[in-house]
């Protein structure tokens, strides 16, 4: 067979590479880098989590210990969930997926992806030339006067990173708005395209806060302005309200996309138009908007007033519930489908039980009464990552086992990312169930040692840790495998509707050969043609 | 080593039970709807699974009335969540009238606290049981957080501010006092104990080795930084008298009007020009770096101790 034209093969060498406009290639660029920042921040965790192994601080310094935590979650944070879908997965597949040939703004696309490196290469060389240990956090006095670490070079690579967040969210609205292909209505969008649009709005709107947030606090860290440091007559609980009025939302940033990713993969492997689309889609918007206003309720316990504490915890109260419709929705979705179990579905399936899980535990931080108490403990470290890692790397690593084939043209081993994703379903909640109680149990975040009595359950979420470890190495293997001795992919493996299923595998630089003319509601399986002859090759 | 798998907290003072009950009821909800959407996936799962390569759904495109019950029934169980703990959090929020008085400030890494009789403590903190106890407390650096689990009580001790939490222990006994915000280096270290004790005990505990009350502490330091020369209480002095003024209201010459409480006493010491009662001049020289931060907390005693005397109670409003 003559060998086909396209993205991957369009053109060689790596100029081809480094200058490219194709939103897949930078896409792919996006995917080498993140992978690298998410191995990176998976290290530091292995070696917090082997630290809490023993009740003293025995494997590392203090000091050392503080770097390692912060370093987690910058890294984690900034440089791997918050892009991670967005950049990877929505910059591959937006045009593709409303019918583009490319973003808006293709040039502008490169642009974020240099000033990405360029924030993470300032965060490794503050890394390696010292570290820093305020927490990712970086609260103030603490960050501005206390601390002897290199607390600027770090917030000068999360203020540059910043750029590439916005610029990708703008491109990402103006591409959604004007580049539609005909008849592709808003409500005949796609729930990942909805979702990314609510993620992009945040994005805009969020990410300048705290890169002015962080500027700030370099400003202050430098000149001693007194805008933080209450000894210069600053307010260092301004710094909480600058930092959550953008963290808080960010945590969006980072599930949303996710949200998007397991509609697709709920309806393709059910083989049904999601449960109340409609619902399913404002309440991204919902959430995006609703998001901003419960950035307070991470400070219960600085001394607010009463009043100020009780609108806070009503409003987060409020922003659960369309979180919770998605979740009924999803379920009600398999309801008299027709589900197969493919890999991408265990992802699915396992993103709602942990999901869930984080939802429901969100509940007892926004009650004040019990926030109090929980606040600060491990009982808040085990929600975020209920949802931030059980939710958000689930939905991405779903969503890049169900687009693989379309990214590479080829299938990854199916029966062995089952087995992963069973894998990292345990793992993850030994690891991070027992934190639960170890938080009810108060044992403060951010120990490096402890007292004895909370050994156990951190032998166990140790354990986890490492099973856990194991999940996320499997699939970064059996992906490079899969590159070079994965079965050819067909366009459409899944049997999935969608435009992106509509070209071929890997697509060409352009996309579609002809523009698409979308007739159909999204998720039209009814009147989808499923060809009983055309297997789907299982390796 | 099971035996040494703690699944719940002690449960040691009078807010605990509350809290505790809250969480009972949200761990309840919250098995209740895991369950609930672990079952429904499972089921449809199972019994809706693909038989064929070609096998065809059953179109459904959404219910209204399904999506109403399920939006509005967790709005509303949300709202029974919401009221119920902000209802604790009012009464964590609340000290009663009777505390006793204590003050922490927190530093990096320890916390020091003084009784209003005057002992003062290192990383522990001696109370009796069945009596409340109202802990103000400040910070000397960054921000520390003052956490006793067994209490179910946090609350962060910030630089430059003076908050409160309080709680009355039910049970003789020692536990943890945590610091639970991330302060630097030796965070995990600045772990200390609240140590309750039978109100006789205590009452001996409090009678050994005092050498003085923080009231009388603070007028020691009140006349060691001279305070008295300019507010000596007589007509026609530099300064404004100060007996019986904490808690009232007074004129600035801005026009506003400002509660006399800890946060103002402090900022006059610190920053005296910010603030100037009405009918005053600026002359006030700032007493910063000359005065700790348990010196602070001395002087507003010592303030408070005035208030109370022959000038009636202390929270008396004067309107101005």
């Amino acid at each position: 067979m003559e060998p086909r034209t396209h993205y991957l093969n369009a053109d060689y060498g790596i100029r081809s590479w480094l200058l490219t406009v194709d939103h897949k290639r930078i896409a792919l660029l996006y995917l080498a880098s993140i992978t690298l920042m998410f191995f990176l921040g998976g290290v530091f965790a292995l070696l917090i989590r082997l630290e809490l192994l023993t009740p003293a601080g025995d494997l590392v310094t203090a000091d050392t210990y503080n770097k390692l935590f912060t370093m987690h979650g910058i890294v984690m944070i900034f440089f791997f969930l918050v892009p991670s879908i967005p950049a990877v997965l929505g910059n591959f597949l937006i045009p593709i997926m409303i019918g583009a040939r490319d973003l808006a703004f293709p040039r502008l696309n490169l642009l974020s992806w240099y000033i990405y490196v360029v924030g993470a290469l300032f965060t490794l060389f503050a890394m390696v030339t010292g570290g820093v240990d305020t927490g990712w956090t970086f609260y103030t006095p603490f960050s501005t006067t206390a601390s002897n670490t290199n607390v600027i070079p770090t917030a000068l690579g999360v203020f540059i990173t910043g750029f590439s967040s916005i610029l990708t969210g703008l491109n990402f609205i103006v591409t959604i708005h004007r580049m539609r292909a005909p008849g592709l209505t808003w409500f005949r969008l796609p729930l990942f395209i909805w979702a990314h649009y609510a993620t992009s709005i945040i994005m805009i709107l969020g990410t300048p806060v705290i890169a002015i947030t962080v500027l700030l606090v370099g400003i202050e860290r430098a000149f001693h302005l007194g805008i933080f440091d209450p000894a210069l007559g600053g307010d260092p609980i301004l710094f909480q309200h600058l930092f959550w009025f953008y963290s808080h939302p960010a945590v969006y940033i980072m599930i949303l996309p996710g949200m998007g990713v397991i509609s697709e993969l709920i309806a393709c492997f059910s083989r049904k138009r999601v449960f109340g689309y409609g619902f399913v889609a404002i309440s991204s918007l919902a959430i995006a908007l609703l998001g901003f206003l419960v950035w307070a309720h991470h400070m219960f316990v600085t001394g607010m007033s009463v009043y100020a504490a009780l609108i806070f915890s009503f409003l987060s109260f409020a922003v659960a519930i369309p979180s919770a419709v998605k979740v009924f929705n999803w379920t009600a979705t398999l309801y008299k489908g027709s589900v197969s179990f493919e890999a991408p579905m265990l992802y699915a399936l396992g993103f709602i039980g942990l999901f869930t899980i984080g939802g429901l535990t969100g509940l007892f931080l926004a009650s004040i009464g019990v926030d109090v108490h929980v606040t600060d403990t491990y009982f808040v470290v085990a929600h975020f990552h209920y949802i931030m890692v059980g939710g958000a790397i689930m939905a991405y690593l779903g969503g890049l086992h169900f687009w693989w084939p379309k990214i590479s043209g080829r299938l990854y081993p199916e029966t062995l990312a089952k087995i992963a994703a069973v894998i990292l379903f345990i793992g993850f909640n030994l690891t991070f169930f027992p934190q639960f109680v170890l938080g009810y149990l108060g044992m403060p975040r951010r120990y490096y040692a402890y007292p004895a009595e909370f050994q156990v359950l951190n032998v166990m979420s140790t354990a986890g840790a490492s099973i856990l470890g194991i999940g996320y190495l499997l699939p970064m293997l059996y992906f490079l495998w899969s590159l070079r001795y994965g079965a050819i992919a067909t366009a459409n493996p899944w049997q999935a509707v969608g435009l992106e299923w509509q070209t071929p595998s890997p697509p060409p630089t352009e996309n579609f050969a002809t523009t698409p003319v979308v007739t159909h509601e999204a998720y039209d399986y009814e009147s989808f043609a499923f060809e009983a002859a055309q297997e789907v090759p299982v390796v | 080593m099971l035996s040494h798998l703690p699944l719940f907290p002690e449960q040691a003072s009078t807010v605990a039970k509350d809290v505790d009950a809250l969480f009972f009821f949200l761990c309840a909800v919250s098995a209740f709807f895991a369950a609930l959407i672990a079952v429904l996936l499972v089921v449809f799962a199972v019994r809706y699974r693909r038989r064929s390569a070609t096998d065809r759904p059953h179109a459904i495109e959404g219910a209204l009335a399904l999506e109403l019950v399920w939006t509005i029934i967790p709005f509303g169980i949300a709202m029974v969540m919401f009221v119920w703990g902000a209802s604790v959090f009012v009464r964590l929020q609340r000290p009663p009238d009777n505390a006793l008085q204590v003050f922490a400030v927190g530093k990096q890494w320890m916390w020091k606290l003084q009784h209003i009789e005057g002992q003062r403590e290192i990383n522990e903190l001696h109370v009796p049981v069945g009596r409340p106890v109202k802990v103000t407390m400040t910070s000397e650096d960054v921000i520390h957080s003052f956490y006793v689990p067994a209490f179910r009580i946090k609350q962060d001790a910030i630089p430059g501010r003076y908050t409160a939490t309080w709680f009355e222990a039910t049970k003789p006994g020692t536990y943890h006092l945590f610091c639970a915000e991330y302060c630097g280096t030796q965070h995990s270290g600045m772990i200390g104990s609240v140590i309750v004790m039978e109100p006789a005990d205590y009452e001996g505990w409090l009678s050994g080795g005092v050498k003085q009350s923080l009231v009388s502490a603070g007028e020691t330091l009140f006349q060691q930084l001279g305070c008295v020369t300019c507010h000596s209480g007589e007509s026609g002095a530099r300064g404004p008298a100060l007996d019986g003024l904490f808690g009232k209201k007074v004129q600035m010459q801005s026009g506003d009007t400002i509660v006399v409480d800890e946060a103002y006493v402090r900022d006059s010491i610190l920053n005296p020009q910010a603030k100037i009662v009405a009918g005053y001049q600026p002359i006030m020289p700032t007493f910063k770096g000359l005065v700790s931060e348990e010196g602070l907390l001395q002087l507003i005693a010592y303030l408070k101790g005035l208030g109370v005397g022959d000038q009636g109670p202390v929270r008396q409003e004067s309107h101005s």
